[in-house]
């Protein structure tokens, strides 16, 4: 009776609305995670201290949360409050109890059966924001839930699914406004960016990032290419309050491989985008990959750091980009400042003095199949990187693989997928990967951990000076953040498409990652 | 193994049902040479030019095991064989049907027909080729090479010729062997079945399975070259058309006799 008593005095104490202010001084509640990637500024870092480089070592699972879905478990959950909330393919919404690891509600939407996604009916995470948690769908709507119950508070139509839309990102909730993206770039789509009213759903802002008669950038586009120019928008981007701009990389041009049909450089595709967050108004763009034949998406976590390049302090985005190139950029005014490879690439003999691309020849997709580093899924991908301020590096799951790029016919009928071509794995190749550790602002590399296969997930840094992810055989890992001596290691099963995060829960800190079609949770005994 | 599932897993998607057509539109002349060039491009590596096998299964056969009619072979074609290394393929609905049409014409070309005799051929096998040591068909022989037991279904006669006198032509890399040296000084060897970042696994020339943390070993490498041995100049032209009759003719296990 009296724990009884206990349990609902702590909760009820803890049930306080997700304000922005809240979410701005995220810092100020390690126990708590509430964005997609911890911060805005897009760090993955977690300053809880529990769990170190020097007890690691002993920890334990302490639960597993199963799905009932084969398909790819991309989540990253939110802990807020003692409570988790983990988005589940196809787009489903579970509500756990931290303690515990048992359910306390159940979003479900039911699919109509011809969804239209490239690569599994997938969802990265969920979003919050007063009392409501809001999930994208992959039938393209975005879905507010009272996060005390899962009930619908209001669903709104971000696109037509049945014309090759989908959504499977992370929403992005400050001020009053949740800011959602699109997938979609193999169907032939035209891309945007949405702000929606986080209270009625109703539309606040739309940004086209491909851009429509008469508005600047439009005349990248041959003909009437614009009308499918893809150029998705489907991970989470950053936002810093002082700047008062959404940072967010947009996807491949459509067709992927084939150009012929789209001759320009095809802006915002394969771009960086600063907007205003109150208007959705373009401040500024960089495009890394012009006239991209590659399926190369700039579709990474933005990292926001300051930091001091040649001399001169700025406020810095730095962006370890598909194309196997590292950008850091100022923040302010988009101007380049630094690019280098930072995998092995075959397609550009270096960038100029703007940061564009000196391309080399002959490295276009064929008939025949032409052979290129970086692979299709790139040096880097959607998984997200981590920032340590407590060390000052960066960490990066980078992919070292090249891929047989193909040519082929591009013909758009709407709704089908639209790629102009293809890709697979050059024979007799080794594919391998490497958690690099890089100082932001030079992208100079502290140390590497090699990993046998190209990786496809996430880092978490945390004040225990530790770097935790996961190798594509689902082995769980935590490196020293300092050295990247491996210090701890679990087998699970199944792949791993997913991030890491960290919490606190009854006062102690746990990791979380999907792994195979589970959660796992990690503590110390 | 690794990296090869996992540029087939990113673009991974459940089979549909083909969109439009029962049976393949698409075989004109012109069709069918739009269909070899895509063919070349994307399928010769594995299946072979003449699509008599490989890596890849032949194709070069009247009826397609895995694909009897023309919407199994357009899935087949779209969405790979999980689990294989026959991957999906990202191409327009119509690029599919013209190399599904290419395909289906392989079945009608006569590819090197063997010419041998099978029983001489199965005595070679079993004797002076040795080929036992290293092979099983049915229950007999040896475990370091794959089974032969089906291999008429899989590969063709052009394949079998090649495979036979220049084996390093085209090596599987489910067959890499590996060589490990531990910390104590000791060598072993063997074909690998599984490598991650923290461990290696393999069965040794006697059949043992044996696994290793590579943290305990001082040193491993991959074999590029395959462990199957040239049979060029060591059997005569005559043994190896036997050889090629009997393999052919390899189609899969047989019930025990009653
Ligand atoms: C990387 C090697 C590889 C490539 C490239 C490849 N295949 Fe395959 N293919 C295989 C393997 C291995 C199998 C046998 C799978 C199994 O075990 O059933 C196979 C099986 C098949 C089958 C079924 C054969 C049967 O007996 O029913 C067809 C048809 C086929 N492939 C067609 C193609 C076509 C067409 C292409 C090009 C678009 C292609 N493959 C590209 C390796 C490959
Ligand atoms: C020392 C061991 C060894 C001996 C002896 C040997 N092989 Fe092999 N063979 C292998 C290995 C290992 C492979 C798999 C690697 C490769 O394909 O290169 C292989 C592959 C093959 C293949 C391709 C199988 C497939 O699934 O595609 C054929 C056919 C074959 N051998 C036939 C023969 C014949 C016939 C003989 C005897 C004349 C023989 N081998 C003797 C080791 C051997």
């Amino acid at each position: 009776m009296r724990t009884a008593a206990c349990i609902l005095a702590a909760s009820a104490a803890l049930s306080a609305q997700v304000t922005h202010e809240r979410l701005l001084d995220a810092a100020r509640e390690p126990g708590n995670w509430m964005t997609y990637s911890g911060n805005f500024a897009g760090h993955r870092f977690s300053p809880l201290t529990q769990v170190n480089d020097a007890n690691v070592s002993r920890l334990k699972v302490a639960w597993v949360y199963t799905t009932n879905s084969l398909q790819k478990f991309e989540t990253t959950p939110l802990v807020i409050d003692g409570v988790m909330y983990v988005s589940e393919p196809p787009s489903n919404v579970v509500a756990l109890d931290t303690r515990t690891g048992r359910p306390l509600w159940r979003y479900r939407r039911p699919m109509p059966p011809d969804i239209r996604v490239c690569c599994g009916q997938v969802n990265r995470g969920v979003a919050a924001l007063g009392d409501s948690i809001f999930i994208g769908t992959v039938d393209s709507y975005l879905v507010a839930l009272d996060a005390k119950t899962g009930a619908v508070r209001w669903e709104t139509k971000v696109n037509e699914y049945k014309s090759g839309y989908s959504v499977t990102v992370a929403p992005l909730a400050l001020k009053d406004k949740v800011v959602i993206g699109v997938a979609g770039g193999e169907y032939g789509i035209r891309g945007h960016l949405d702000a929606y009213d986080a209270k009625s759903g109703k539309l606040a802002w739309r940004f086209y990032t491909v851009p429509g008669p008469g508005e600047p950038g439009h005349d990248t586009w041959a003909g009437d290419s614009w009308k499918r120019g893809s150029a998705g928008t489907w991970v989470t981007g950053a936002y810093d309050p002082e700047t008062d701009l959404i940072y967010w990389g947009t996807g491949n041009p459509g067709p992927d491989w084939n150009g012929e049909v789209r001759k320009g450089d095809n802006l915002y595709s394969d771009s960086i985008v600063a907007l205003d967050a109150n208007s959705g108004q373009l401040k500024w763009h960089f495009q890394f990959t012009p006239h991209d034949v590659h399926d190369w998406d700039a579709t990474e976590v933005p990292v926001l750091v300051d930091g001091e390049v040649r001399g001169q302090k700025r406020k810095l985005v730095i962006f370890p980009n598909r194309n196997a190139f590292y950008y850091v950029l100022d923040r302010v005014s988009g101007q380049f400042l630094l690019g280098k490879a930072y995998a092995k690439q075959t397609w550009a003999k270096g960038l100029d003095d703007n940061g564009k691309p000196i391309r080399l020849p002959g490295t276009f997709p064929s008939i025949q199949g032409t052979a290129v580093w970086p692979s299709v899924a790139g040096a880097n991908n959607w998984y997200s990187p981590s920032y340590s301020p407590k060390t000052g590096l960066l960490y990066i799951n980078v992919r070292e693989a090249g891929s047989l790029y193909f040519f082929g016919e591009a013909d758009f009928k709407l709704g089908e997928q639209y790629n102009g071509g293809g890709f697979r794995a050059i024979p007799g190749e080794e594919e391998w990967g490497a958690v690099r550790a890089f100082r932001p602002a030079t992208g100079e590399v502290a140390w590497e951990h090699k990993v046998f296969s190209p990786p496809y997930a996430g880092l978490l840094s945390t004040g225990g000076n530790l770097v935790f992810g996961a190798t594509s055989e689902a082995q769980f890992f935590a490196l020293n953040a300092t050295t990247g001596k491996e210090l701890y290691r679990f087998q699970a099963g199944g792949m791993v498409r997913s991030n890491p995060m960290s919490y606190l829960s009854g006062g102690k800190q746990y990791v979380a990652m999907a792994m195979g079609n589970s959660l796992y949770v990690f503590g110390l005994e | 193994m690794h990296g090869l599932w996992l540029t087939v897993l990113l673009f991974q998607q459940q089979a549909v049902d083909v969109p439009g057509f029962d049976s393949n539109p698409f075989t004109s002349p012109s069709d069918l040479a739009q269909g070899e060039k895509l063919y070349l491009g994307r399928c010769a590596g594995c299946h072979g030019p003449r699509g008599d096998g490989g890596k890849g299964a032949n194709l070069a056969v009247p009826t397609l095991s895995r694909a009897a009619d023309d919407k199994t072979l357009w899935n087949i074609i779209r969405y790979g064989v999980p689990d294989t290394e026959m991957p999906s393929s990202l191409m327009a609905q119509r690029e599919i049907w013209q190399v599904a049409a290419f395909v289906k014409s392989l079945g009608a070309i006569q590819s090197g027909a063997a010419s041998g005799d099978p029983k001489r051929g199965e005595a070679v096998t079993r004797g002076k080729g040795g080929c036992l040591q290293c092979h099983a068909i049915g229950s007999d022989g040896g475990r370091m090479g794959p089974a032969l037991t089906d291999i008429g279904a899989r590969s063709g006669p052009g394949h079998l010729r090649a495979k036979i006198v220049e084996p390093q032509g085209d090596v599987p890399h489910t067959f890499r062997l590996a060589s490990l040296r531990g910390r104590d000084g000791k060598t072993v060897s063997g074909i690998r079945l599984n490598e991650d970042t923290f461990s290696i696994q393999i069965r040794d020339m006697t059949g043992g399975l044996r696994s290793y943390w590579k943290k305990d070993l001082a040193d491993w490498k991959m074999e590029k070259r395959s462990p199957m041995p040239s049979y060029k100049g060591k059997l005569s032209d005559g043994e190896i058309d036997d050889l090629v009759a009997y393999l052919a003719g390899l189609r899969g296990a047989k019930g025990g006799e009653r």
